[in-house]
């Protein structure tokens, strides 16, 4: 189960406290990715975003009205009418229906902009998701092989999170503060100057505090996510060890060592959130000391014949609260920015990663084979397959020989992976690789489909240049089954179906017979309606394999690529489905990898591969008579 | 609800705390209640009347009041600190304890991931919702009764306004927050749906491109997102309700008082400066309801966390040692007595009449088809499972009388999936007998074939193996848990498959390492490779979860039909076998 992160809980204490001049500096500074994704939101959202603005004006006055109303109602209608003899409510009625309607249209502009923003928000990390998603989609799979699979799912989960957090609450709160800062000191200075200087200063201390406060937790702040870190850590590994731990007996140990890091993170946790937690006492008295003070020295400007009413005192003591607010509100906001900014990183980063090159213009199409041998486009499926190429405006049939020449290939700089390969496969033939671990088998099938790019050399399919080809052309013409058996959640027919998926349920039905997979599925709880637990959990490893081989089979490819396809599968069922993929395998060119024998020694040619280069080719006699590297991994005997 | 009182229960020593945090929020609380109270005498009394002397006593009271105030503040963050902080801790321990104790049916219940994020994100979660709820919880309606208190405390007439003005507020937060909780539970699904569909990409995004899917799964996410999105903006505008509902009652309350307000100070049954601070606790009022209704919204989510955590704490483990267990393993003989056994109740037999008698000191191969039942056979010998009918027995004594440590020390298994933990090569030997010399790891290494690696690695023995066990390959890994296993120096060896990535010629010297310096060890050798069990005593050959024959090799190959078949698929066309399963593990 994963948690929801849209609800996941704030914790304790400011968001943000924590964050040095630095770390503010570079997550706001001018390249950063902040302000790209407010121009991407100012972009898209450009007249929803001018309403908010003016619905955020609106609101703040209102707000302001409300609390400069205090002073006209005691000065302007009480006081006045204390000292009258006659008592006439009517102007206090009218005013405060006026005020009324004032305050109507507050809460009318704060509920628009609230929805608006909404609107923004979601719409906003629903277009990053998607557009997260498409391009992942393309992206190369030296990414996937690179970055953590927990990393990239934590892009979609935790950092587009904290951007609705800005999006929809830091925005329009940072604003409306400096609205209401700005609305607020002007009314103030209109009331009494020399206590709007007071004012100030204390507004000045609780910007201070706040700030200091924050540097002090952030050595807490850093201990904890390193203790946090370590924890996660030691679960991870032991949990995932634990039938081990049972087997040794462990289990004390096992805790002894988990309560030391345990309580290790819980004295940074709670030092963390100490300091965090007492923030908000401090500056909410601050606030209290302040409201005193300015009583005071009002009280004496008053007393001393200063220019300032009763009313004028009270409206802005209130406003002085008022003021002090906001200002808190901004520097918690401006943090929550920063930190926001590590999570717009990520999600940049992953948008900005390069795709895989595709510039082929070559594409495969379905062709009727006429009486005279001409083939001719359409869109049925025809089960004959030709290449078309825009330029030459001729289609060629698709026959299936790779050949690859010269090619040499590394994943990384440092380690070249396959040296000076040269080999080809004519039409229909079976072409098996054999080897130790890391030989370099399957990546020379990861390279006939681009699913890697050679460094020198050539690959061609049928004269062409895989590279002239469009890749998803190319890669529809190889049907794969990979070494590592990935299913999908949903119904065992919608997982072969995945092979092509205009197939009917019978035609799925008969590839899962062909490869002997019927059986199995038919003891299913609900057959080949039973749905699959994530990636195909509730099914053996050799079961997985028979349903991944079943898709590829429904998928009729033209070029067969079997990566250690039956490896799972015991030697009694191999044996039953053999059959099945003879048939599969006749009449198309295919590239097999196994460790078994049984899987290889038909082959009309046999690559033995060594530390990435073919140290000998040829059928299953020659190589063993040539009492090589092959009959050596045949035989188990050392040759002396 | 019981999840409740199993998480409370975990408190533990921090309960004093606990408890104490709102005790200071309550003080805090009051003092902050206090203030408005008295800036009312302020006004009235000092500025008002002009009277100096009056500003500073009433002045100093709020300066003292705000002081008391201050430090209760501080002491209810100390406290809600400290026990939410230690909840968390005690939870993990608990959590943790409690899958120590699982045994390994439970283990299959839950997913690593899964039992991962119980303990970090889950209780993460929970410690906030503690805190919040010792301190929020209590000062919200505390300051509103408090607040209430006191403004009927100044006048009662003019508070039966804010009486109206808070059973309106909370029957509409109320209806809010019902239909929003409800839409939070459908997003919280939204969200696995979404993370599923991005998961399950990254990691079969071979498959993916291999059939050029990418549309597909776009389609797919689209939807996801799509409904996601709809939810979300529907359950965030109703929540977006509550301002404006707020708000409106609030004015309503201002013009209200306003104008009653007006009339009573002008008929002198009520002073300005009243006037003015029931203006501050009617928000104090209608801002304490609001935040309930935030917490009540918050704690609902956190309710699906407390629910996993409590799961995991709750566990009873379906095994425990017996009362007065049996602490010493007379001998290597084992016994299977009509066994039958099913994974979960219900379910197909595993293993059906499984009737076997294993001598001290034997070596026994297993042999058959995968799901055929060979692992599962040779797990209920250490008890890693209990039997559904029929007995196990060790030396004579049923595996349910012993002590369950004292049984999986002398029956030693190696797992199929070979797991090593980050440390040292010898930290991980060490695991078999924590005690044990180098010169005694040296020796079981040379036992299992493993000390030539080892030695040839520049740090030797003292080789760091990094998580997982990345840095060394699957043959190697299976040798040193092989290693590992001897250090226990038990009378029973269990080798489940642990050879499958060590080459013919090594597996080879490995047994001929048993026979020699090992004789009197029961030995029981599951493989799918008839090569690593043929010399064994008996072999057992299994097949859909029944015995289909159990004699020595040339017996099987005369009489077992199976037997026969396996054999010739890996002899007779060829040995079958190019060492090649590292690749899958």
């Amino acid at each position: 189960m994963s948690n929801a992160p849209g609800m996941k809980m704030r914790d304790g204490g400011p968001r943000g406290a924590g964050l040095s001049r630095e770390d503010l500096k570079k997550g706001l500074g001018r390249g950063s990715t902040v302000w790209r994704l407010f121009g991407l939101i100012w972009k898209e959202h450009k007249f929803r975003l001018g309403l908010v603005v003016v619905c955020i004006v609106v609101s703040s006055l209102t707000t302001l009205a409300s609390s400069l109303f205090t002073r006209t109602l005691i000065d302007d209608y009480i006081t006045p009418m204390l000292g009258a003899a006659t008592h006439d409510y009517a102007p206090l009625l009218r005013v405060l229906v006026k005020l009324g309607a004032v305050l109507l249209t507050g809460v009318a502009a704060s509920y628009a902009y609230n929805l608006i923003m909404i609107h923004v928000g979601q719409g906003t990390m629903k277009k990053l998701r998607d557009d997260l998603f498409a391009h992942m989609e393309t992206l190369p799979l030296r990414y996937f092989d690179s970055h953590a699979h927990g990393a990239v799912m934590s892009v979609y989960t935790n950092d587009v999170d904290t951007l609705r957090q800005v999006i929809g609450n830091t925005l329009p709160r940072l604003f409306q503060s400096l609205v209401t800062i700005v609305a607020t000191l002007t009314s103030m200075v209109v009331l009494s100057l020399p206590l709007t200087g007071i004012s100030l200063l204390l507004a000045a201390l609780t910007f201070f505090v706040t700030t200091r406060l924050g540097k002090l937790s952030k050595k807490y702040f850093s201990a904890r996510q390193e203790n946090l870190g370590k924890v996660n850590g030691f679960i991870e590994e032991m949990v995932s060890g634990q039938r081990v731990v049972k087997v040794y007996c462990h289990e004390r140990q096992a805790s002894e060592q988990f309560s030391v890091l345990n309580e290790a993170l819980r004295s940074s946790v709670y030092d963390a959130n100490r300091i965090g937690n007492i923030i908000m006492p401090i500056n909410s008295n601050i606030g209290n000391f302040g409201y005193v003070l300015l009583a005071i020295a009002g009280a004496v400007i008053a007393l001393e014949g200063g220019p300032l009413t009763l009313g004028s005192l009270v409206a802005f003591l209130t406003l002085h609260k008022n003021f002090t607010r906001p200002i808190s509100n901004i520097s918690n906001e401006i943090n929550a920015l920063a930190m926001a900014s590590a999570g717009t990183d990520r999600v940049y980063a992953m948008l900005d990663e390069p795709s895989e090159v595709d510039n082929g213009n070559v594409t495969l199409c379905n062709v009727n084979v006429s009486s005279v041998g001409n083939h001719e486009e359409t869109t049925e499926r025809t089960g004959a397959w030709a290449w078309k190429d825009p330029q030459r405006e001729v289609l060629a049939p698709l026959r299936g020989e790779v050949s690859l020449k010269d090619v040499d290939f590394s994943y990384t700089a440092e380690k070249q992976v396959l040296y000076d390969i040269n080999l080809t496969a004519y039409p229909g033939q079976k072409i098996a690789f054999v080897g130790g671990t890391g030989a370099g088998k399957t990546t020379i099938t990861n390279l006939i489909n681009r699913f890697y790019e050679i460094q020198d050399g050539v690959i061609t399919f049928d004269g062409f240049d895989v590279r002239d080809i469009r890749k998803s052309s190319l890669r529809a013409s190889l049907g794969m089954v990979l070494q590592e058996t990935k299913l999908f959640s949903g119904t065992v027919l919608e997982n072969i179906r995945y092979g092509r998926l205009d197939a009917t349920d019978e035609e799925c039905i008969a590839a899962a017979r062909l490869v002997y997979a019927d059986p199995f599925i038919r003891r299913l709880p609900a057959g080949y309606r039973t749905v699959l637990a994530a990636d195909g959990g509730n099914l053996s490893q050799g079961e997985r394999q028979l349903l991944a081989i079943a898709r590829a089979a429904v998928a009729n490819p033209p070029v067969l690529i079997l990566d250690e396809a039956t490896s799972s599968i015991d030697t009694r069922t191999e044996r039953l489905i053999q059959k099945g993929m003879d048939s599969l395998m006749k009449g198309r060119t295919t590239f097999v990898i196994a460790h078994r024998l049984s899987t290889v020694q038909n082959a009309d040619y046999i690559m033995v591969l060594d530390q990435g280069r073919i140290i000998e080719r040829g059928k299953h006699a020659e190589l063993l008579a040539l009492q090589g590297k092959y009959y050596e991994l045949y035989t188990g005997n050392q040759i002396v | 609800m019981p999840m409740i009182k199993t998480l409370l229960g975990q408190v533990g020593r921090y309960r004093t705390a606990a408890l104490l945090t709102p005790v200071w929020t309550a003080a805090e609380v009051v003092m902050g209640v206090l203030i408005p109270y008295v800036t009312a005498s302020l006004i009235d009394k000092g500025i008002g009347s002009g009277d100096m002397h009056n500003v500073l006593r009433y002045g100093g009271e709020m300066l003292l009041i705000a002081c008391f105030s201050l430090l209760f503040g501080i002491l209810a963050g100390r406290f809600a600190a400290y026990s939410s902080t230690g909840l968390a801790a005690n939870l993990r321990e608990a959590m943790y304890a409690s899958i120590q104790r699982f045994s390994f049916s439970d283990i299959d219940k839950f997913s690593t991931a899964g039992l991962v994020t119980r303990m970090t994100t889950d209780v993460s979660n929970i410690q906030s919702a503690f805190q919040m709820l010792l301190r929020t919880s209590f000062r919200a309606p505390l300051n509103m009764v408090t607040s209430l208190f006191m403004c009927f405390f100044i006048n009662a007439r003019l508070s039966l306004i804010f009486l109206v003005a808070m059973v309106v507020l909370s029957t509409a937060l109320f209806l809010l927050i019902r239909r929003a909780s409800r839409l939070f539970v459908q997003i919280f699904e939204k969200y696995d749906a979404l993370n599923a569909v991005v998961q399950e990409n990254v990691s079969a995004i071979r498959v993916v491109k291999a059939f050029v899917r990418e549309d597909h799964e776009m389609s797919k996410f689209d939807k996801a997102a799509l409904s996601l999105y709809t939810l979300n903006v529907r359950a965030e505008s109703l929540m977006a309700l509550n301002h404006p509902v707020l708000n409106i009652v609030v004015y309503g309350c201002i013009i209200a008082l306003s104008w009653f307000g007006a009339h009573y100070v002008v008929e002198g049954s009520l002073t300005t400066g009243q006037l003015t601070s029931l203006f501050t606790y009617i928000m104090t009022i209608m801002s304490s309801l609001m935040m309930l209704s935030m917490i009540f919204v918050q704690l609902t989510m956190s309710v699906a966390s407390g629910k996993r955590i409590a799961e995991v704490i709750e566990e009873e483990p379906d095994m425990a040692d017996p009362a007065d267990p049996v602490r010493t393993v007379p001998g290597g003989q084992i016994d299977f007595n009509h066994v039958y056994f099913t994974y979960k109740k219900g379910g197909d037999n595993a293993l059906e009449d499984i009737d076997i008698h294993i001598k001290e000191g034997e070596t026994i191969g297993v042999i058959g088809g995968t799901g055929s039942g060979k692992s599962t056979l040779v797990t209920l010998i250490s008890r890693l499972y209990d039997v559904s009918e029929g007995s196990v027995q060790v030396g004579g004594i049923d595996v349910r009388d012993y002590s369950m440590e004292v049984l999986r020390n002398q029956v030693a298994t190696v797992l199929q999936k070979s797991t090593l933990f980050s440390g040292t090569i010898l930290d991980n030997l060490r695991w078999g007998k924590e005690d044990a010399t180098e010169e005694e790891c040296i020796e079981a290494c040379r036992m299992a074939c493993a000390d030539g690696f080892i030695e040839s690695f520049p740090d030797g023995y003292h080789t760091v193996i990094e998580q997982g066990g990345t840095n060394v390959s699957g043959g190697q890994r299976q040798r040193l848990c092989i290693a590992r296993a001897l250090l226990k120096r038990p009378k029973v060896l269990i080798l489940d498959d642990s050879t499958s990535a060590v080459d013919t010629a090594t597996d080879a010297r490995i047994r001929e390492m048993f026979a020699r310096r090992i004789p009197g060890m029961t030995r029981i050798i599951v493989s799918q490779r008839i090569l690593s069990i043929r010399d064994a005593d008996r072999i057992i050959v299994m097949d859909n979860g029944r015995v289909n024959g159990f004699d020595t090799h040339e017996n099987l190959l005369r009489d077992n039909a199976i037997y026969q078949d396996i054999y010739e698929m890996q002899t007779s066309g060829a040995e079958g076998d190019f060492d090649e399963k590292e690749a899958m593990r």
